[in-house]
């Protein structure tokens, strides 16, 4: 176990640990596993109760073909990006400007916004649901991607301004200090020494900010209905609906649903677990 | 013209003179008030509207404490506090279990990277999918839960079907993912363990459980904190897999506050939009001491900077 390093163990614990990684590895993903040869399985194998063993044939073409072809399934993702990069780009926009004022400069009410920030961002999403469901209806944005994105941003705001504000409190506070000396207004302070500083914040936030609104059903379900508005997690369960037992073609659509934050967190990796454990190490 | 350049120099002076208390204010404006209007008065809204019957529609019609008090008579209310109770208790599962995946990783061998991204993997998958994969799981007819139950030879077991074990089966399913998430956390909480202190340790004597209790597990202190966070809001929180895995049954047998609160306010059970809010205020009030003691927290170590 940990303290000591693999290299110093007795030669049958290296070779057991090698093998135990594979097995553990296999055992930790069986869900997924299931699910990707559910996907490729031929409709007939559910139906001849084959449904944990090997497929009887390879029919993964033609399952993934049909969600693409068969099913709203591409109107839901589009309009899960539809709402998913909006909601990344102004959250992070807010933040920034949010976690600048609050990381840099020195008021009273300071640390009692960054706590309304925080404690907001921890609420039970219940506390909002009637209210915000309501105003969404007043401005006529219920059942509109602009009315999902609206919300989102708002309450995303929270979260990343805890971890705008945690960066910029990281930084060397000399760099501001010189800018001052030399007479930079405030605003190019932040456009220039700041801005440029946090980038890696800005990816780390981006990442993780897409991840969570893509998997986002609460208020898809909430604030929208129907195919012309709702992300794939809801139109994963009208799937099911529409579905119910047709497993292969479930499967595939939740692994086509399940790939863009995938894709996501294995090209932003560093980013992304540098997000998530910001606070985590000191 | 000389009128004007002298406006325009008190102008810029007095922003000069001031820009430094005037600009954090210039920068927070957009988000505190995009925050206040969609987040903080909506928390105030549901307060005043816990005190109303209401079907989203019509005329709200004041009824004073008559919501809270119906609720103190529901048994749907205390079954879904019980549950909740349950989520809170077996979710914190997620802490021991991802520091224990996190030992295992903690090697440096090929491949290692990877493995440890490939274990991550299921906190990136929505909770709609990981139920969905779940509830085939547990299916009574064909699930593989029941298959293994077999080769051990034990009977068969309808997981979510049954009152008793429903809201164990649903747990295990987000225990899933929440595991990754502490073990992401104590990863990275690994990588900075004072290697000097565990060489100190084991001059000592200290090996296996002693060591990680007296030496590891103290260092690992922020990043326990965090994932006792995530993991206790995230148990209040649980909404999805619920939805997908059960809807709530059976016979409600797996509600929790906030499904519940779902069904009564925005379902084919109802538009109870009054009541729906005095349940969701009594979740945010249980939420409340928590987000109270974490504040209490951060503001301890902000006042020790």
């Amino acid at each position: 176990m940990f303290p000591t390093p693999i290299e110093r163990t007795s030669r049958s614990w290296q070779v057991t640990y090698q093998a135990l990684l594979p097995l553990a590895l296999i055992l930790w993903l069986l869900p997924l596993i299931a699910v990707a040869i559910f996907s490729v399985k031929p409709d007939a194998d559910f139906a001849n109760a084959n449904y944990w063993g090997w497929p009887s044939s390879f029919e993964g073409f033609t399952n993934y073909a049909l969600v693409f072809t068969g099913s709203d399934m591409p109107q839901y993702l589009l309009n899960s990006f539809k709402i998913t990069i909006p909601t990344v780009i102004g959250a992070v926009a807010l933040s920034c400007m949010t976690g600048f004022a609050l990381g840099i400069y020195k008021f009273r009410a300071n640390i009692w916004i960054f706590f309304m920030f925080v404690a907001g961002n921890f609420v039970p999403f219940q506390i909002l649901m009637v209210p915000v469901r309501d105003l969404t209806l007043q401005m006529g944005l219920y059942n509109t991607i602009t009315g999902l994105v609206l919300f989102h941003i708002a309450f995303q705001t929270g979260f990343c301004t805890l971890f705008m504000r945690n960066f910029i409190r990281a930084l060397p506070f000399e760099l501001i200090e010189a800018a001052r000396v030399e007479g930079i207004a405030e605003w190019k302070i932040f456009w220039y020494v700041v801005l440029p500083l946090m980038k890696p914040a800005i990816a780390a936030l981006s990442v993780l900010i897409f991840t969570f609104i893509w998997n986002d059903y609460f208020w898809a379900v909430v604030l929208t209905q129907g195919v012309e508005s709702q992300p794939v997690t809801a139109g994963i369960t009208s799937f099911n609906a529409q579905y119910r037992a047709a497993y292969h073609l479930m499967s595939a659509g939740s692994i086509v649903a399940a790939l863009p934050p995938v894709a996501m967190f294995f090209l932003m990796q560093r980013h992304f677990i540098a997000g998530l454990t910001l606070g985590a190490v000191k | 013209m000389a009128q004007a350049s002298v406006t325009e120099a008190r102008q810029s002076s007095w922003w000069h003179r001031n820009q430094q208390q005037l600009t954090p204010w210039l920068f927070l404006a957009p988000g505190i008030l995009f925050f206040l209007f969609y987040v903080i008065f909506p928390i105030f809204q549901s307060f005043n509207l816990s005190l109303y019957e209401w079907d989203g529609l019509g005329q709200a019609e004041y009824v004073g404490l008559y919501n809270y008090e119906e609720l103190y008579w529901d048994d749907a209310f205390y079954t879904s506090l019980k549950n909740n109770v349950i989520w809170l208790l077996l979710y914190l599962a997620a802490i021991p279990a991802g520091l224990f995946i996190a030992l295992f990783l903690n090697q440096t061998v090929v491949g290692i990277r990877l493995y440890k991204s490939l274990f991550f993997f299921p906190f990136v998958i929505s909770q709609v999918v990981v139920g969905l994969v779940f509830t085939w799981f547990y299916d009574p007819t064909f699930g593989i839960l029941n298959v293994l139950l077999g080769a051990v030879g034990l009977p068969p077991m309808n997981v979510l079907g049954d009152e008793n074990w429903v809201t164990v089966g649903i747990i295990v399913a987000g225990l899933w993912p929440q595991t990754a998430y502490c073990m992401i956390l104590y990863l990275t909480g690994l990588n900075a363990v004072d290697p000097e202190q565990i060489e100190a340790g084991r001059l000592d004597g200290a090996k296996g459980w002693r060591m990680l209790w007296y030496i590891i597990v103290p260092q690992l202190r922020p990043a326990t904190f965090i994932a006792f966070v995530v993991t206790i809001i995230g148990a209040l929180r649980s909404f999805d897999l619920i939805s997908v895995m059960t809807n709530g049954g059976p016979f409600g047998a797996s509600r929790v506050l906030s499904f519940y609160m779902f069904e009564v306010a925005l379902s084919e059970y109802g538009f109870r939009m009054g009541y729906g809010a005095a349940i969701a205020v009594v979740l945010f009030l249980i939420m409340l001491a928590f987000i109270a003691y974490f504040l209490w927290s951060m503001y301890k170590e902000e006042k020790a900077r």
